[in-house]
C-alpha cells in the first residue's frame, strides 16, 4: 500500500482520493478520467461532451461557486458541485489550454 | 443499449433521390439538437403559417408549418423536438424516433429530413448525423450560424463535408436569412446529391464522437475562436457581485416597465373602445339589442381588451431574454436559491413566464428532465402572478389606493402595492414548493446540466411570431369565453323581464343566483356581484372584470359611476384585500386546469391543485378580511 499521499492534480494519487472537476480553479483544464454516474446520468454527460479523454475547463460560476460553467468540446455547460465531484480528472494540461474540436 | 445510433438492420445511409426527379415532399422533418438554431429556422421558412399541436397521448408538441416554393407548390414541415441522438430514450427522443421511422399515424412519414445543426460546434452537432443519415431519407444537412462562424475564425471544405457524408450540405445562417435559397432547392429537388456513402455502425457515444471528429477533419473543418462577445458579457453577467444585481435589475425593470410604460398605451385601448361604443349608440336606435352590444359586449370585452398592450409587452421582455440567452444565465445564478426549497435553476425559467402566463410556463417545464422537480414546478407555477391577475390587481388597486409617490419618483404607491402582491404569490409558491419537495415529491439526484449558449441578438422576425401568437390567443379568449360570459351574464340581467321591461338587478336571474351564493362570501366581506365574479372568473381570471362592468353597468346606483368607483362604493378596504388575496391564491383559469392534466397526463394532479389553491384562496381571504376590519 502507498503510504504517500501526493498533493496536486497529477494523477499519482491512489484510487479514491482522485482529483475530481471541482478541484479545477476558473481557467484551469484537466483530462476527464472517467465519470462515478450511473449509466443514464452518465450517458447524457456524454452526450454533452464530458468523454473520458476529453480536456475540461473549469469556467465563471454562479454567486458562491456552485453550479459552475464548464467548457468542454466546442460548449459551455453548468454542473452542479454535487456532479461536478463525480468527474474524476487525469492531469492539468497548461493553466489556460483551450479545448480545440 | 447505447451509442448516438438508433441500430438495427441499416449499416448504411445510401442517399436515395426523391421519388420522381422534379417530385417535391409533401412533408419533411426538421430535426437538430437543442440550441443549433432550428426554431429559427423553421420559423424563418414558414413564417405566420404555423401551427402548434400536441402529439396526442404525449406531452410533446408538434409544431407543423407550411414552406412555399419558388413554383408555388407547398410544403409540411415538422419540427420535431430537438434531440442529441435517436436512440428513444425520453419522450422527446422516441417522438422523433417514431415521426422519422413513420411510426405515428397521426404524423405523415417525412419524405426527406433536414437536419440542422450548429456550425460553430461541428464536432459534437456532427454525432446527430450518423444515426438521421441511416435512416435513408434523402437529406439536407444544414450547417447554420454561419455568420458566427465567419466571425470568429472558423471554416470548413463544404465540398469535403457532403462527401464524408454522401448528402447535400448547406451552409446557412437563419437568423440573417442567409443560405435559404439552398434550402428551398432542396426541398424543389433542384438540389444536385452527392455518391451515397457507407456510414458505419457506431454504438456508443465514445466511437460516435471519433467519427464525428474524422468527418471534420476530412472536411477540413477549423473551429471557430470561443465567443469574444459572449466571455465579456458573461463577466459581466456571472460575476460574484454584479451578477446577481444584474439579475435583480433586470427583474424588476421587467415589472417597472410594464407598469409604467403599459399605462398609456392602456389608455390608448380604452379610447378606442369608448369611440367605438359611441359610433354604435349614434348608429343603432335604442332597442334591447343596443344594450346588448354597449352593456354586454362592449363594456365586458372592453374592459379585458384594454389590457393587451400590457400583456404583449410581458411576452416581448420575456422573449428577449430567452432569445438573448441571458435566460440560461438568470437560470444559472437561480439555481442555488432554487435548490433551498427543492427546485433546480431551470424552474426558473418556467416560473418567470408564468409571470406572464401559466400556461407556456407550464409547458415549457419539459425542459426540466428531472419527473418530480417538473411536477413541482407545474404545481406552484400557477401561484406566480399572471398577467390575468394583473388586470384584476389594477382594477382594485387603481379603485382603492391613491396615486401617491413614495419613494421620490421612483416608486408610487400603486406599485408598491402590485409589487406586495407578486411578491406574495412568490412566497406561497416557494412554501407550496418546500412542502411538495419534502413529501410527495421527494426526489432522488439527477445531475443538474445546463447548457449556455452563446449572447445573440434576438430578431425582431422570431420576437414578433412570439408577439403575433399571445395577441391570437388572446384575442381569441376575449372574442370567445369573454364574450360568451358577458352575454351570458348581460342576459341573466334581464330575465325574467317584468313588464316587458328589464326587472331590478336584484329580482333579475343574475341577482337571484348572486343573493344564493352570497351566505359563501359575506365571511370575506364580499358583495353578490363580486361572487358572481368570482364564479365567471372560473373560466379566466379577467372574466372577473368583465362580468362587474356588465352588472355595475346596468345597476340604476352605479350605473353613472365608472368601474373603479363602483367598487369603492360597494367594497370595504378590508373586503378590496380580502378579495386581492383570493385572486391570488385561487386557480381560476380552464386553460392551465386542462394545461396542467395534459402535461401530468391525468387527472389526479390538476384536482390536488385545485382543491388545495381554493382552501388556501378562502382561507386566505378570511384571515384578511377578519383581521383588517
Amino acid at each position: 500500500m502507498q503510504l504517500s499521499i501526493n498533493s496536486g492534480i497529477d494523477g499519482s494519487r491512489p484510487e479514491g482520493f482522485s482529483a475530481t472537476l471541482v478541484d479545477l480553479d476558473r481557467g484551469d483544464a484537466a483530462i476527464l478520467d472517467r465519470i462515478d454516474l450511473p449509466g443514464e446520468d452518465a450517458r447524457r454527460l456524454m452526450e454533452l461532451g464530458f468523454l473520458p479523454g476529453a480536456t475540461i475547463t473549469a469556467g465563471r460560476s454562479a454567486p458562491g461557486g456552485d453550479p459552475q460553467v464548464f467548457q468542454v468540446d466546442g460548449s459551455e455547460i453548468a454542473l452542479r458541485r454535487e456532479t461536478a465531484r463525480r468527474l474524476k480528472i487525469r492531469r492539468a494540461p497548461a493553466r489556460g489550454t483551450r479545448e480545440r474540436m | 443499449m447505447s451509442g448516438c445510433s438508433d441500430c438495427n438492420s441499416c449499416g448504411s445511409a445510401a442517399v436515395l433521390p426523391f421519388p420522381g426527379a422534379k417530385a417535391a415532399p409533401k412533408a419533411v422533418a426538421l430535426i437538430g439538437p437543442p440550441n443549433s438554431g432550428k426554431t429559427t429556422l423553421f420559423n424563418r421558412l414558414t413564417g405566420l403559417r404555423q401551427k402548434v399541436a400536441n402529439f396526442p397521448g404525449v406531452t410533446v408538441e408538434q409544431h407543423t408549418g407550411l414552406v412555399e416554393l419558388a413554383d408555388g407548390r407547398s410544403l409540411q414541415v415538422i419540427d420535431l423536438p430537438g434531440v442529441y441522438s435517436l436512440v428513444p430514450r425520453s419522450e422527446d427522443e422516441r417522438i422523433a424516433h417514431d415521426v422519422l421511422r413513420g411510426l405515428r399515424e397521426d404524423s405523415p412519414k417525412p419524405e426527406a429530413v433536414l437536419l440542422v445543426l450548429d456550425s460553430t460546434n461541428l464536432g459534437r452537432h456532427l454525432m446527430l448525423a450518423a444515426p438521421i443519415l441511416s435512416l435513408g431519407l434523402p437529406t439536407l444537412v444544414i450547417l447554420n450560424m454561419a455568420d458566427d462562424l465567419r466571425s470568429r475564425g472558423g471554416q470548413l471544405d463544404l465540398k469535403a463535408l457532403s462527401a464524408q457524408l454522401g448528402a447535400p450540405v448547406a451552409l446557412v445562417s437563419a437568423r440573417q436569412g442567409e443560405g435559404i435559397g439552398q434550402v428551398l432547392d432542396f426541398l424543389a429537388g433542384a438540389m444536385p446529391k452527392p455518391a451515397p456513402k457507407e456510414l458505419p455502425i457506431l454504438q456508443d457515444v465514445r466511437k460516435c464522437r471519433a467519427w464525428a471528429g474524422e468527418v471534420g477533419s476530412q472536411a477540413h473543418y477549423r473551429a471557430p475562436i470561443p465567443p469574444r462577445w459572449t466571455r465579456r458579457l458573461d463577466a459581466l453577467f456571472l460575476h460574484p457581485v454584479a451578477g446577481p444585481l444584474v439579475f435583480v435589475a433586470v427583474v424588476v425593470a421587467l415589472f417597472q416597465t410594464i407598469f409604467s410604460i403599459a399605462d398609456p398605451s392602456q389608455d390608448a385601448v380604452d379610447w378606442l373602445v369608448r369611440i367605438s361604443a359611441g359610433w354604435v349608440k349614434l348608429v343603432l336606435p335604442d332597442s334591447l339589442f343596443r344594450s346588448l352590444l354597449l352593456d354586454g359586449v362592449w363594456k365586458g370585452v372592453g374592459s379585458v381588451v384594454v389590457f393587451l398592450p400590457q400583456i404583449l409587452l410581458l411576452f416581448l421582455f420575456i422573449g428577449i431574454l430567452e432569445d438573448s440567452g441571458y435566460l440560461a444565465r438568470a437560470a444559472l445564478i437561480a439555481d442555488r436559491t432554487m435548490a433551498r426549497v427543492g427546485l433546480q435553476g431551470k424552474s426558473f425559467i418556467p416560473l418567470l413566464s408564468a409571470h406572464a402566463c401559466a400556461v407556456p410556463a407550464i409547458m415549457s417545464t419539459r425542459t426540466i428532465e428531472n419527473r418530480r422537480d417538473r411536477f413541482a414546478t407545474i404545481l406552484i407555477a400557477p401561484l406566480m402572478t399572471c398577467s390575468a391577475r394583473f388586470q384584476v390587481y389594477s382594477l382594485i388597486i387603481a379603485a382603492f389606493l391613491p396615486n401617491r409617490h413614495l419613494l421620490g419618483a421612483l416608486l408610487s404607491a400603486r406599485t408598491a402595492a402590485m409589487i406586495g402582491l407578486y411578491v406574495l404569490g412568490f412566497a406561497m409558491a416557494v412554501a407550496t414548493a418546500k412542502v411538495l419537495k419534502s413529501s410527495i415529491l421527494k426526489s432522488g439526484r439527477t445531475p443538474f446540466l445546463l447548457e449556455m449558449p452563446s449572447y445573440r441578438w434576438p430578431t425582431v422576425q422570431s420576437l414578433g411570431l412570439r408577439l403575433y401568437d399571445r395577441a391570437k390567443v388572446f384575442l381569441y379568449r376575449a372574442g370567445t369565453v369573454i364574450l360568451l360570459v358577458s352575454v351570458i351574464l348581460w342576459m341573466a340581467e334581464n330575465v325574467p323581464t317584468k313588464h316587458g321591461k328589464m326587472p331590478p338587478i336584484q329580482e333579475s336571474l343574475a341577482g337571484t343566483v348572486g343573493h344564493t351564493i352570497e351566505p359563501a362570501i359575506r365571511p370575506l366581506g364580499l358583495n353578490w356581484q363580486v361572487g358572481i365574479g368570482l364564479i365567471t372568473a372560473v373560466f379566466a381570471r379577467e372574466t372577473m372584470i368583465a362580468t362587474l362592468a356588465t352588472l355595475y353597468g346596468t345597476e340604476p346606483d352605479t350605473k353613472s359611476l365608472d368601474l373603479q368607483k363602483a367598487l369603492r362604493h360597494d367594497l370595504t378596504p378590508a373586503g378590496a384585500v380580502a378579495l386581492l388575496i383570493f385572486f391570488a391564491f385561487a386557480m381560476q383559469c380552464i386553460s392551465t386546469i386542462a394545461v396542467v392534466r395534459r402535461e401530468t397526463g391525468g387527472w389526479k394532479w390538476p384536482a390536488l391543485q385545485f382543491v388545495y389553491m381554493s382552501v388556501l384562496a378562502y382561507a386566505g381571504a378570511f384571515l384578511a378580511f377578519h383581521l383588517l376590519s
